[in-house]
């Protein structure tokens, strides 16, 4: 789950230090699995709950790094994709009595449509002028799901109340435990295919547009096509997050994904480290786990200890903590 | 013989015991019980509250139970008991709710979770605590719906509900004008419906024959000018307007400039006269009614009133950052007042089920900072510990309060 973008001009790794690279990866990642299994069993339900979340929230992020961290797409409104994701769930389970599973792909395939659709005219915009496109997404989203035109289903301003899985019987784990094990599954479906996706032709292509792209559509890279796919596969991402997000909390209402939602993912990208796929992780455990800290120091200004806490991130860390434990390896390596 | 004398003997030992049950407050009587969160020296209770966000102006509520508490432990705790609030920021994000009660629930185990703030947030976890019941006590918003002891035997709001005022303003016009044409406006959301179903409710059957129109408007709306021209074009004299600051002080100045001019009205969400009544125009507000169910920090009247005097004094001692004019440190003191009754009450049996069993039990309960009269009850089936109120009439300077106290609901 190391593997960063890997830069055009990377020379060519002889073919025995790229397996054994790879190994290393594999075992990595193999640690990682059996932690990530072993984890809801040594801790309360509550703190399941929190690291259901933050498998969510890493799914949402690796989605939204595709978008600005490999692409170079900056958008401000990604908040408004994890609404869509998590009110297709709800809605396909309260108003159709689909079982909680079954929303989890359609979320991710109405998230993906509405992310091409929004990204085919928004792309024409660049760098900052994408990101005011998207902001304004951002902000609309809660007044749009409150519209009296879409109340009998999204429920207005009161919201859905969703229906806690059961876990399969013998398996003898709680709710939360099961939930968590289902949202992990989803996690690494996820970051194998976002994996497979940013390491091939297709990855480069996206950082060959982000870095030079005149240089990418002279090669015959189709510029606007990758860019609008790029932005329907994030939402699909940011979609498939949501879904789980809401499963786990067991309620949506518009004023769960405020535009404070959509700067939230920007901040967990960043902090994570752009144009990486572990980075998705640590910007999760940052953004699910800070702002607690933050309350627990003060609780008159919990957001000026959050911003000492970001601001802290920034010096120390520039290129986000991936970027840092990469830069960490290679001094102990030498 | 033997056997007779100790069979008396256990009599009389047994009726000795039930009459000093009976003498005594119950808090000797019985061995302590305790549930999660409660011990021989602390009582632990929780809630979230928008210390940031959009409702952080609510912040304050918190604040002030937290140094109410301190008072409290300071003065030895309830029943030699410190009470322990665990107050977590939420910011008004529901996700964000339910996160931090499932810690105070799981994690930190309180006894009960106490004054939880705003509707979505509430909503949020209204499910999951009657689920794990836990006591889900005196929530700080107005919807009727926290009142469901059937389906939510866990949950018990606090304010006067939405449906209550609604019903109070109902009753007073059909005392006072019954031959009333009446006009309404009214948010279209659950809670514009709330106040609404109030009044109909309240109006009965004479009602249908009342309402000459009713108008809607939508949060998003720029303005609400066109409903109050078509409102006031259906020849209404009296206008209930059932909205939310911005639209509230919309329809103040509308209402008034138009030359409309009816009786008027007004919910007591918009009813602050800094951020309703100034931008729509103090001489434009004159004769506005509205309802009140505790006293006003800024009337006159409650000036040397010996509860505001006390209440002035702990705003100087322990909370002195917190603003006097603010009426939402006043309403946290009652709440927290009647979360201290409810614990006292409970003596020595501090488990979640009897904290609920006391919560459903206040009987005719009096505070010296509600309005003269009013009297706080609830019962097993009866979850609304406010359902009485009093008119206000706004003179052009404050809210005065006329007429007497009217009561909704079950109570006499």
């Amino acid at each position: 789950m190391e593997t960063t973008a890997a830069p055009l001009t990377m020379p060519a790794a002889p073919a025995g230090v790229d397996a054994a690279r790879r190994r290393r990866h594999l075992i990595g990642v193999a640690i990682l699995l059996v932690a990530a299994c072993v984890l809801p069993f040594l801790v309360g339900n509550y703190r399941v709950f929190q690291l259901t979340l933050v498998l969510a929230y890493s799914i949402a992020l690796l989605g939204l790094n595709m978008l600005t961290g490999y692409n170079g797409q900056i958008s401000l409104g990604h908040g408004a994709f994890y609404a869509i994701g998590a009110y297709t769930a709800a809605i396909l389970m309260d108003k159709f009595g689909m079982p909680y599973w079954m929303t989890i792909p359609i979320a991710g395939a109405v998230c993906l449509i509405a992310g091409f659709l929004f990204g085919l005219p928004a792309l024409r915009l660049e760098g900052l002028y994408l990101a005011l496109a998207t902001f304004a997404l951002g902000v609309a989203m809660p007044q749009i799901l409150k519209h009296k035109s879409l109340e009998q289903w999204t429920g207005g301003v009161q919201g859905i109340v969703i229906v806690k899985p059961e876990a399969p019987e013998g398996l003898g784990l709680s709710q939360d435990q099961w939930l968590y094990f289902f949202t992990l599954a989803w996690v690494v479906l996820m970051f194998f295919i976002g994996w497979n996706l940013l390491r091939g032709r297709i990855g480069r292509a996206m950082v060959a547009i982000r870095d030079q792209p005149v240089a990418a559509q002279a090669m015959g890279v189709n510029t606007s096509l990758y860019k609008s796919l790029t932005f329907g596969v994030s939402a699909l991402y940011t979609g498939v997050a949501g879904a789980l997000g809401s499963i786990a909390i067991q309620f949506v209402a518009p004023d769960s994904f405020t535009i404070f939602l959509s700067i939230t993912l920007v901040v967990g990208v960043v902090v994570g480290g752009l144009a990486s796929i572990s980075g998705a992780i640590y910007g999760a455990l940052f953004i699910q786990f800070v702002p607690n800290v933050a309350d627990q120091l003060s609780k008159a200004a919990p957001w000026a200890i959050y911003g000492v806490f970001l601001l802290a991130f920034m010096y120390l860390m520039p290129t986000g903590v991936a970027g840092f434990i990469r830069i960490l390896r290679a001094r102990l390596k030498r | 013989m033997k056997n007779v004398f100790l069979r008396s003997l256990r009599g009389l030992a047994a009726s000795a015991a039930l009459a000093v049950a009976a003498i005594s407050p119950n808090v000797y009587a019985q061995a302590a019980k305790y549930g999660p969160g409660a011990s021989a020296t602390e009582i632990k209770l929780g809630q979230t509250m928008p210390y940031s966000g959009p409702a952080s102006a609510y912040g304050t509520i918190g604040k002030l139970h937290q140094a109410y508490f301190k008072m409290i432990n300071d003065n030895g705790g309830i029943n030699g008991r410190k009470v322990n609030l665990i107050s977590l920021d939420d910011g008004y994000s529901p996700p964000k709710t339910v996160e931090q009660v499932r810690r105070l629930v799981e994690q930190d185990e309180v006894l009960a979770l106490f004054q939880t703030l705003g509707t979505p947030p509430n909503s949020a976890i209204h499910k999951y605590v009657n689920g794990k019941k836990v006591p889900h006590l005196l929530l700080a918003t107005g919807a009727t719906k926290w009142g469901d002891p059937k389906n939510f035997p866990w949950t018990i709001g606090f304010n006067l509900s939405y449906q209550s005022e609604g019903e109070i303003y109902a009753k007073w016009l059909l005392k006072n004008k019954p031959a009333a044409k009446v006009a309404i406006l009214y948010q279209n959301d659950d809670y514009g419906k709330d106040v609404l179903k109030g009044v109909k409710d309240g109006l009965g059957t004479a009602g249908a024959k009342m309402i000459v129109k009713e108008a809607t408007y939508e949060v998003t709306d720029p303005t609400v000018d066109s409903q109050i021209i078509a409102l006031q074009g259906s020849g209404a004299d009296t206008f209930i307007n059932i909205t939310t600051p911005k639209f509230g002080a919309q329809a103040v100045r509308k209402a008034w400039d138009s030359g409309w001019k009816p009786l008027h009205i007004i919910n007591n969400v918009s009813a602050s006269v800094g951020s309703v009544l100034v931008p729509a125009g103090l001489d434009k507000s004159v004769g506005l009614i509205t309802v009140q169910y505790y006293k006003d920090p800024n009337d006159p009247q409650w000036k040397d009133d010996p509860a505001m005097l006390e209440w002035r004094a702990f705003m100087g001692r322990y909370y002195r950052e917190g603003d006097p004019k603010d009426a939402s440190n006043l309403y946290a003191y009652i709440t927290a007042q009647t979360m201290v009754q409810i614990l006292k009450q409970c003596g020595n049996d501090l488990t979640r089920e009897n904290v609920m069993r006391q919560s459903a039990s206040l009987k005719n309960f009096k505070l010296p900072l509600l309005l003269p009269g009013m009297m706080m009850n609830t019962s097993a089936t009866d979850f609304f510990p406010i359902q009485q109120a009093q008119l206000a009439k706004f003179t052009g300077t404050q809210w005065e309060l006329f007429g007497e106290t009217i009561s909704t609901g079950a109570q006499p």
